[in-house]
């Protein structure tokens, strides 16, 4: 058999292989942590913030993100245990779409911010967020476990997003950064649209 | 078969393998979309691409972006989503502009206009020039989105198809550097500019 006909064989193969249907992909099947982690990845106001805090941490620098790195997870999992604790759900659509789309102009315009306020600005978010996924896992009878998962994804998205911003040195990346928070805050901008309407 | 373990090593195959993964790669099926919700970040990804008269402007400010150079090569395409954004809540809520048709067909004209003579204005009245007709194509899709489609991923598919359009613009406005370039760019705006009038056309008649 000529090298061809196996391989053409193991294409064929391949393409014949039955396709997996992912019917209800924020239950990940490998138990609550990973659904915690799944959760973060298919929320997109929690991923859009998380982008423009990490992406603000980065454009400042190293010390900025470190502190970010640091702080944004940690406020996330510490409000998200006091969400867990309360009695209901809570839903604050507008406050949850100023939070990154303020993020995304600052991103947008740039402006000299101390390492600090940085910080501060992404554990806001970073609190705001936790406390309103531990209401909703509560409200679904989920616990600390998939917070975890939640908190230790957002880490490891701040980590790997401000460390590739803080390394960017090309004029032209860093203004592809500031467009990339100019999005960010158009969809914030659209939302308000919507929950208007 | 020796020959094709031994092969494996080699570039052909290597060059394969991203085309088996595609292959093999699970396709999602979302089986509980609920009764009439449209496509949410798919949908928005292909709105701002269905009307040639958007497509045009929005590509235009890209290439009159890079006529103009930095900084505005870039201010320009972050104020136009802001923008356009801030017409699309006005449409949104239902808030009235009148023209729209008629201001995005200006917009053609105009900026092509600019691209074709090079029109090099301070760079607050261009960004004020392009802030001004964002609005209009921004109203324009706040108007026409439908209700009860996934609002965020609707918007993020929509400003990312925005902003890509302004990419092209910008990818093809490069060619300015080159005096062949310039001359293909100053057409391509005559041809925005000309397009520009049949849509002004089209709206007011």
């Amino acid at each position: 058999m000529s090298l061809r006909a196996v391989k053409i064989g193991l294409g064929a193969a391949l393409v014949i292989l039955p396709s997996l249907a992912q019917a209800h992909l924020v239950n990940s099947g490998l138990g609550p942590f990973y659904d915690g982690i799944l959760h973060l990845l298919l929320s997109p106001a929690d991923v859009l913030g998380l982008m423009a805090a990490t992406l603000l941490a980065g454009l400042h620098g190293a010390r900025a993100s470190r502190l970010t790195v640091i702080v944004l997870p940690v406020t996330w999992f510490l409000a998200g245990l006091a969400g867990l604790a309360l009695p209901a759900m809570l839903e604050l659509p507008w406050l949850s779409v100023l939070s990154f789309a303020l993020l995304g102009v600052l991103v947008a315009l740039n402006p000299k911010l101390p390492a600090e306020a940085v910080a501060l600005l992404a554990g806001l978010f970073g609190a705001l967020h936790g406390l309103l996924n531990g209401s909703a896992l509560a409200a679904i009878g989920a616990g600390w476990t998939s917070l975890l998962g939640i908190a230790l994804a957002v880490w490891v998205v701040a980590l790997l997003v401000s460390a590739w911003v803080v390394t960017l040195q090309a004029d032209w990346a860093r203004i592809a950064v500031r467009v990339a928070g100019s999005w960010v805050a158009a969809v914030g901008i659209l939302m308000f649209g919507w929950m208007l309407q | 078969m020796a020959d094709g373990l031994i092969a494996i090593g080699n570039g052909r195959l290597r060059r394969l393998a991203p085309l088996v993964l595609l292959l093999l790669w699970p396709v999602a099926a979302w089986a509980h979309i609920q009764s009439g919700e449209a496509g949410g970040f798919v949908s928005g990804l292909s709105h701002p691409v269905s009307g040639l008269d958007h497509v045009l402007a929005m590509v235009a400010v890209g290439l009159w972006g890079a006529v103009l150079g930095p900084p505005a090569i870039w201010m320009l395409p972050v104020a136009f989503p802001m923008m356009m954004a801030f017409g699309g809540m006005l449409g949104l809520a239902s808030l009235p502009l009148p023209g729209v048709e008629a201001g995005i067909a200006v917009s053609a004209i105009v900026l092509g206009a600019m691209v074709m003579a090079e029109v090099r204005p301070p760079l607050w009245l261009a960004v004020l020039i392009v802030a001004f007709f964002a609005v209009f194509h921004g109203h324009a899709h706040g108007t026409e989105l439908q209700p009860g489609q996934n609002a965020l991923l609707y918007s993020l598919g929509f400003v990312i198809a925005t902003g890509l359009l302004h990419a092209a613009g910008i990818a093809v406005g490069l060619i300015h550097r080159w005096t062949l370039g310039r001359k293909l760019l100053r057409i391509a705006g005559a041809l925005v500019m000309v397009s520009g009038f049949y849509f002004l056309w089209n709206a007011v008649s």
